[in-house]
């Protein structure tokens, strides 16, 4: 995987900018991809995403389910927790291509799980943990 | 109907059960058999979808005929068919749904689909055949965390829920940090009675005041982080300790608000003390702990508390069927286009 740009995160508020600019550059059919540990704030940056986007609803997590749906934003907003499948094959049978293709922007979290079944322009963001406390580091494929 | 009694038949299949039962009016459970897939699932450490619904498929008429040899019923005998419509997994509740209809269809059956949460909360009418609403019920299992004004059988307002994860699923995953492995939250319930829950001081979270809403998400980054730090301190960590301690900080605020919600709400006005109950529901509901705490708590304020017991706070079909018998009553059936809706939300009076 190649990086683009490599951004140091210090806080939530520099999450939830990075969000909110994702949004805005979002257009329909986008798939960003989300890839880090537990505990690394790959929801708390889909949060953003979801503000940025118009969506004033709470973004759970879809662990359970996992997709959630939520539709009444600027564009669709489809967010993916692929944590409990084992492989590509797995999002193939949930219909997950509907979503990638479609009219809609896609978050996918543990997308490492799954990198088969991802579109060719998936937009790939590394979330590492930085030296200081609650600093991060986003490594970005665009 | 048999013996004089309305006869409902119920499927649930919105997760990793498979499961059909058969009630006579309402309440009285004559079969309920559930197919537990646990097994096939603990080698992935959590529930998956695509192998769920294939052994749904599988499943689902081998239970079925089941059902009806304990229960010594036949089609005819059978006045309503009950089934899980959402939330869930969608490959998961279309076998339930479309199984359901195809008996509705071919036996001339009225068929009604049910909310899974509000079946969640039907367990408590089997357990207990004198409750009746209006009552608080607290649901936690591995996808929901809510606590709801219950105002009737089928009508109830949604006070509180999670922001982030549901209490079933912040333990799985604090399991699996752990190294416990699936399902997470008997086996934290288990490893935690052998903790102190005041060895480490993890945050409660209460949001804002007055509000009842959960968030589990930051705790289980406080034990990320605090296994992290001893890790990088070469410091033993003491399991049992971060397990107690991690139950307690989610027990604590948990017990706190649903109690709080019953005060609020029926603890005030004499006029509304009927409804000074508090009823559990969901997988969590189990929780040793939980029950402990809550027992504890509800005794001190005069709240009465209800427990289904365990076999009814996993997913299972009979508490579907209860909730059908009540949604037929009111509304009568639902048409053959029903479907099954992955996140359907409750039938909120607002």
């Amino acid at each position: 995987m190649e990086f683009k740009r490599i951004i140091e995160i210090r806080n939530e508020d520099d999450t939830r900018a990075f969000g909110l600019a994702l949004a805005e550059e979002a257009l329909p059919g986008t798939v960003y991809a989300l890839i880090g540990d537990l505990g690394t704030g790959k929801t708390t940056l889909t949060k953003s995403i979801a503000e940025g986007l118009g969506i004033e609803r709470h973004i759970t997590s879809p662990t359970f389910t996992i997709v959630q749906e939520y539709r009444e934003g600027r564009l669709p907003l489809f967010h993916f927790d692929v944590y409990r499948l084992r492989n590509a094959e797995d999002l193939f049978e949930i219909g997950a291509d509907e979503y990638f293709y479609g009219r809609g922007v896609c978050v996918v979290e543990w997308a490492d799980l799954v990198m088969e079944a991802l579109p060719e322009d998936t937009k790939f963001i590394c979330i590492d943990y930085a030296e200081e406390e609650n600093g991060r580091v986003y490594k970005c494929t665009f | 109907m048999k013996d004089g009694k309305f006869i409902t038949m119920a499927f649930e299949s919105s997760c990793d059960e498979t499961s059909v039962a058969v009630l006579a009016d309402g309440r009285e459970v004559w079969a309920n058999v559930i197919s537990s897939q646990i097994d096939i699932f603990k080698q992935y450490g959590g529930v998956v979808p695509e192998i769920a619904s294939r052994h749904h498929l599988e499943n689902i008429n081998r239970v079925v005929d089941q059902a009806m040899e304990e229960a010594k019923v036949t089609w005819k005998d059978i006045d309503l068919i009950g089934v899980t419509m959402g939330p869930g997994l969608v490959g998961a509740l279309l076998m339930g749904v479309a199984t359901a209809k195809a008996a509705a269809f071919a036996h001339d059956i009225p068929l009604v689909g049910v909310h899974h949460i509000l079946g969640h909360i039907s367990a408590n009418y089997i357990e207990y055949p004198e409750l009746k609403p209006p009552f608080m019920a607290l649901v936690t299992s591995g996808g929901h965390t809510n606590i709801i004004d219950v105002e009737d059988y089928n009508r109830c307002r949604v006070l509180g829920a999670t922001r982030d994860d549901a209490v079933g699923e912040a333990y799985d995953k604090v399991a699996r940090v752990l190294g416990l492995g699936y399902p997470g939250g008997p086996k934290m319930d288990k490893l935690a009675k052998e903790g102190n829950p005041d060895a480490i001081p993890f945050k409660r979270v209460y949001l804002e005041k007055d509000s009842y809403d959960f968030s589990f998400s930051g705790l289980k980054t406080a034990v990320l982080n605090y296994l992290n730090t001893e890790k990088q301190a070469g410091r033993e960590v003491n399991k049992a300790d971060v397990a107690a301690s991690f139950q307690q900080a989610v027990m604590d605020v948990i017990v706190d608000k649903s109690v709080g919600a019953v005060l609020e709400r029926y603890g005030n006005d004499p006029a509304k003390s009927a409804g000074k109950k508090l009823v559990l529901a969901g997988g969590v509901a189990s929780n040793t702990k939980l029950r402990a705490m809550l027992e504890d708590a509800c005794a001190k304020k005069g709240i009465e508390l209800f427990r289904p017991s365990p076999i009814l706070c996993t997913d299972n079909a009979a508490m579907i069927g209860c909730s059908a018998y009540y949604k037929y009553k009111e509304f009568g059936a639902d048409s053959m286009d029903m479907d099954a809706y992955p996140s359907l939300p409750l039938p909120d009076v607002e």
